[in-house]
């Protein structure tokens, strides 16, 4: 058997309609490291959202930007760090969303974030002096899962 | 290639979309320009029923969000049916079942409008 290497990445450009690849590249791997389908499209879809959201407010629909997906495995640590050089994004400034008041507002604001935080074990952002972001979405395999893999 | 399919039909006053695929931020637009038409028509019976929807993001609850009240303005809903239990652990994530009203079969959700003359 071909050992799984331990980093992977892609980039792809600042568009919606490569959000399939994104999510076809991510499921792969989280399956093939063990995850249960459950945590696989849980997985999935924050990196989804954290995509989605540099696209919107990093790069705001500017179309030729990059952003790059690297997903790091190691011992049960499944890591997605997601990097764009668009404007600086502060998800601490985000309330959890109130959807009763989205509803009257016609707002739609911070549902991702939140899913995020929800969907995953820790969700880190590191910003860099003015022009690059890293968010780092992390899961960990859980011991019954390692167990079966083995 | 189009992932993501809206079907619309209408009978007894109700009208269903039907929605297959994938609904991201990619492909939301389309079902916002569904709601569109449909509100521009003044058609506020709405039943979504998501069976062949394998996918949701924020994105596509977003668009709920954005015409629920117009259509409730109006005497009408937006009945959701059908979902499968990964699209609605994303709905019940976010708290949507508190205001949304779910059903397991678009015939009940049919039948909610036909119930209660109000809607």
């Amino acid at each position: 058997m071909v050992a799984m290497a331990k980093k992977i990445s892609k980039t792809v450009l600042s568009r919606t309609d490569h959000l399939l690849e994104v999510r076809d590249f991510v499921s792969e791997a989280a399956r093939q490291f063990g995850f249960s389908e459950e945590d696989v499209a849980n997985i999935v879809l924050a990196v989804d959202e954290a995509c989605t959201n540099i696209i919107k407010h990093a790069y705001q629909y500017a179309p030729d930007k990059e952003i790059n997906i690297a997903i790091v495995r190691n011992n049960g640590t499944f890591e997605v760090k997601i990097k764009d050089n668009g404007k600086n994004f502060n998800p601490d400034a985000l309330k959890r969303p109130d959807l009763q008041r989205n509803l009257t507002h016609h707002r739609r604001g911070g549902l991702g974030v939140y899913l995020m935080r929800k969907l995953m074990d820790k969700v880190e952002y590191n910003f860099e002096a003015g022009h690059s972001n890293e968010v780092s979405l992390v899961k960990y395999l859980s011991k019954k899962q390692s167990l079966i893999k083995k | 290639m189009s992932d993501f399919k809206i079907h619309h039909r209408e009978g007894e006053g109700v009208n269903v979309l039907e929605l297959k695929g994938y609904l991201d931020a990619h492909t939301a637009p389309d079902l916002e320009n569904a709601f569109q038409q449909l509100l521009n028509e003044k058609r506020y019976r709405i039943v979504v029923n998501f069976k062949d929807l394998s996918y949701i993001s924020s994105a596509g609850l977003g668009v709920f969000m954005a015409y629920i009240e117009d259509v409730r303005k109006n005497k009408g809903d937006i009945k959701l049916t059908n979902m499968t239990p990964k699209v609605y652990n994303v709905f019940d994530l976010l708290g949507f079942p508190i205001l949304y009203e779910i059903y397991k079969d678009e015939k009940e959700a049919i039948g909610k409008f036909k119930d209660g003359k109000k809607q």
